[in-house]
């Protein structure tokens, strides 16, 4: 590490004002810091820190992230070789699939992110943050498999520009950039989001895994299914070749969809990290269950053949669709959720019975998770004000008491 | 609204070594009411270097010694005395430029040698050399107590809520607030810094009281609880910061605005006692040496102002740069040179490496149990290591960062109070709000545990610190 060490002294003053690369001084910085704890000691205040910090919280959720990530990519690659007919194919060969055609998409949204993120560092004389390394992998987990790059890249860079950086960077965005990217997605290419072709990878990819779509073949996701349901009872739930699915399969994940929101189980592997660890609130997590629940319980109640979707047992709900990765992983985004105690409970639960209540009784909408967390958003400071107030009304009445 | 960390009720509690019991036998029978206040949030950070005895070791002699004005926040110095002059313990050296009732004394007889001045001529500290005469200032014991509080410095040991800073004269005080323990890591136990002086209790609380139509509260621990007849005794449980004043205060009756409570410890309150007992100001006091880099961590006696090497030598296992010198504890003391002297509150000293692990490689990606953290996403507290004093030195730790994680602030601050909300509205220096959120309760070491636990490495103390002075000045 010594050899490095001094590589990196050597190269410092060409990074800093007056050198040959001062326009890249954060991205060096950005790179020195990653690589080595800075020794910096404290100047005022508390002589001693703790060894936490941002670096370490934000590679924290990508290490919940990974159980998603892999499984989505073996998903990718299973749906994949269903879709040609070869189910029989080996596991590793259905993931080195996934795996190819999951790595674009993961290095355009950290190539954009990032290089936006780098520029605006720069722009603004700033270390660089480390939000957008959490966002960058949300971005491919999130985004149908079909989706073009450029469109991905196009939105990506709206997302980190118009969502985060115009409001002042990472802890200061009003809406989740990740979700702002699949908002962008879904409302300028609708055509590219929905449907038979969207979340089902049939070509091959650099010519690993050609082979002809077997006939029968429908790429709808079941939560699609569900929305063009006709009849007073739900039919049976098909995967992309006709076979039977179960509640259990979705569980487990073996459903077409976005990768990273297809396995419940992955999801809260992911969930119970961030709950141990004590990053994400499960003040959040738990509400947005609730919130759901109750939702799909009251619609299941009702059912109605106007609505299909009521059709669905409220546990179904929950394993079905985007909603568990919206509760442990973009609800709980501790920026753009509701920050006090109180008030994240008001808002995992609104966002929890919404995602549902769009699902069910806007047929516009198969899914609402993605809607319902943006809608929060917004919503959140509103949550926080109201709770706050509460602590000023107290203090106020104390004062007025004497 | 019962809040989640309070969870107060009143027992009676029968002290058998009051020292009303063994002076006057009809006490026996006198049972104190004492409230119990629980709390949840905070942290006990255990650190290395804890003192073992309580036994108290003579300081070596000092050739120096100092008062340092920026120990007295709230007060702009204005010198009564000039390089020279012969000065005894107890004789005013200078007064504060706004109220000239306001006195800061000379803890030694002997002669002032330098009145140091850094920049705007902003004078940093009065060293007096020592003559050895034992010359100390007597005072009228007749004069209404407060003349004779402010007269003596006494006054200057004690702050005032709102601000945080040395009390205004004319105020009129609501209550006063002693602190009887210091919960902070390394903390010495204020019992043994007390030692013999713990009988001027009492009159030390006569004498607050009559400044004040309200109540002397004193804030203990369970195992060590300090009782005075003109004092209502509260008992705390729980983490650090509980023996805060500020937590105190607010746990018991908060500031509100336009209310003026005085917080001091129970050392200053012996002081007072002292004082209006004798006649003279007792400037003696004892002081924890600690820290990981102090060799064997004890309890020493010296006399306020001594210098830092009269503590330290030969006591510190590496001399040289690699050390950082604290006067006071590690979260809000103050980072003091080898040649300098004791500060305010004169009751600890904290030695702590300045850097253990020089560029460490992808430090952030760790998996070693050594590395402490409050946090689970270190793999500490996996392997009881809430349970082991760590080493720590004065790394941040990372790189400043706008707030992201919600709750962190909260966790540490056993008050009523939004605490990432009144930061944000400090930075933004909105007063409503801040006045509305409470910045009236708090004061800089309030925010100290927060400040270490931060993940995003903000300067709490210091935008508080100015938060109140800003807010000081606009107000008046």
């Amino acid at each position: 590490m010594k050899a490095l060490r001094n590589l990196l002294d050597k190269m410092k003053p060409s990074f800093q004002e007056g050198g040959k690369f001062a326009k890249l001084e954060s991205v060096f910085d950005g790179f020195e810091t990653f690589l080595f704890t800075p020794n910096t000691t404290s100047r005022t205040g508390t002589h001693i820190h703790d060894q936490n910090d941002m670096k370490r919280t934000m590679s924290t959720v990508i290490v919940a992230l990974l159980p998603c990530l892999v499984f989505g990519m073996y998903n990718v690659g299973y749906q994949h070789y269903l879709a040609i007919g070869e189910a029989s194919a080996s596991w590793s060969t259905m993931l080195l699939f996934g795996f190819l055609a999951m790595l674009p998409v993961i290095v355009v949204s950290y190539g954009v992110g990032l290089g936006i993120e780098f520029i605006g560092a720069q722009i603004h004389h700033k270390e660089i943050q480390e939000g957008f390394l959490v966002t960058g992998l949300l971005i491919p987990l999130i985004v149908p498999i079909n989706t073009p790059l450029w469109m991905t890249a196009v939105a990506t860079a709206f997302a980190v520009v118009f969502a985060k950086e115009v409001f002042g960077g990472t802890g200061m965005n009003l809406f989740n950039v990740a979700l702002i990217t699949r908002a962008f997605l879904f409302f300028s290419y609708p055509s590219w989001m929905s449907g038979d072709k969207a979340f089902v990878k049939t070509d091959g990819i650099f010519g690993f895994g050609e082979g002809n779509v077997v006939d029968g073949f429908s790429g709808a996701t079941p939560l699609g299914q569900v929305a063009t349901n006709v009849g007073d009872s739900l039919n049976q739930l098909k995967d992309v070749v006709g076979g039977d699915i179960t509640t259990m399969d979705a569980f487990w994940g073996f459903i077409a969809g976005s990768p990273g929101e297809t396995s419940m189980a992955a999801i809260l592997i992911g969930g119970v990290i961030l709950l141990i660890t004590g990053i994400a609130s499960w003040r959040v997590m738990l509400s947005v269950f609730a919130g759901g629940l109750a939702m799909a319980g009251i619609a299941y109640a009702f059912p109605s053949a106007t609505y299909p979707a009521s059709f669905i047992d409220p546990f179904a709900q929950l394993c079905y669709g985007g909603f568990a990765f919206a509760a442990v992983f973009m609800a709980t985004d501790p920026v753009t959720g509701a920050r006090t105690k109180t008030g994240q409970f008001v808002f995992g639960f609104l966002t929890g019975l919404l995602a549902v209540l769009i699902r069910v009784y806007n047929g516009g909408y198969p899914e609402g998770a993605m809607l319902a967390v943006l809608l929060m958003n917004a919503f959140a400071p509103l949550i926080d004000y109201v709770v706050v107030n509460r602590n000023i009304q107290r203090r106020l009445s104390r004062t007025n008491a004497k | 609204m019962q809040n989640d960390y309070t969870g107060c009720w009143h027992f009676a509690c029968l002290d058998e070594c009051s020292p009303l019991y063994t002076e006057n036998y009809i006490n026996i029978i006198h049972i104190y009411m004492a409230t119990l206040i629980k709390l949840k949030k905070g942290y006990d950070l255990k650190l290395q270097g804890g003192i073992v005895s309580d036994e108290v070791t003579p300081a070596s002699k000092s050739a120096l010694y100092a008062v340092i004005p920026d120990d007295f926040t709230g007060i702009v110095p204005r010198m009564e005395v000039k390089e020279g002059d012969n000065v005894a313990a107890g004789d005013v050296l200078y007064h504060d430029k706004n109220y000239e009732s306001i006195k800061v004394t000379s803890p030694v007889a002997g002669v002032v040698k330098a009145v140091n001045r850094g920049e705007r001529r902003k004078i940093e500290s009065i060293v007096i050399e020592p003559d050895n005469s034992g010359n100390k200032k007597t005072f009228d014991l007749k004069n209404d107590a407060k003349s004779v509080l402010l007269e003596s410095g006494l006054w200057c040991m004690t702050r005032q809520r709102p601000y945080d800073i040395v009390p205004k004269p004319d105020a009129e005080i609501r209550d006063v607030f002693v602190t009887c323990f210091d919960s902070a890591p390394l903390a010495p136990s204020l019992s043994v810094v007390l030692g013999e002086k713990r009988k001027y209790i009492e009159k030390g609380v006569e004498i607050l009281k009559s400044l004040t139509k309200g109540n002397v509260y004193l804030g203990c621990r369970e195992d060590d609880v300090f009782e005075a007849a003109n004092a209502e005794t509260v008992i705390f449980k729980g983490p650090h910061p509980a023996g805060n004043a500020g937590v105190q205060a607010a746990n018991i009756a908060p500031v509100n605005k336009g209310e003026t409570i005085i917080t001091l410890d129970v050392v200053t309150l012996a002081r007072i006692g002292h004082l209006f007992t004798e006649g003279f100001i007792d400037f003696d006091t004892t002081v924890a040496v600690v820290g990981s880099e102090v060799s064997t961590p004890k309890y020493m006696a010296c006399t306020i102002g001594c210098q830092i090497s009269s503590l330290l030598n030969g006591n510190l296992k590496n001399d040289g740069e690699t050390v950082r010198i604290i006067c006071g504890n590690v979260l809000s003391g103050v980072k003091t040179p080898k040649d300098a002297y004791l500060r305010f509150p004169y009751r600890q000293v904290t030695v702590i490496p300045e850097l253990i692990h020089k560029d460490e490689f992808l430090g952030w990606a760790s998996l070693s149990p050594k590395k402490f953290s409050v946090y689970h996403n270190f793999t500490h507290w996996l392997f009881g290591g809430g349970k082991k004093s760590n080493e720590m030195d004065a790394r941040i730790n990372g790189g400043e960062r706008a707030i992201v994680m919600s709750g962190e602030y909260d966790r540490m601050l056993p008050m009523d109070i939004y605490s990432e909300f009144l930061i944000k509205a400090i930075i933004a220096f909105d007063i409503d709000k801040m006045e509305q959120l409470g910045i009236y309760e708090v004061a800089p070491e309030d925010f100290a545990l927060a400040e270490y636990a931060d993940t995003s490495k903000l300067e709490l103390q210091r935008i508080v610190r100015e938060g109140l002075d800003r807010m000081r000045k606009e107000m008046e």
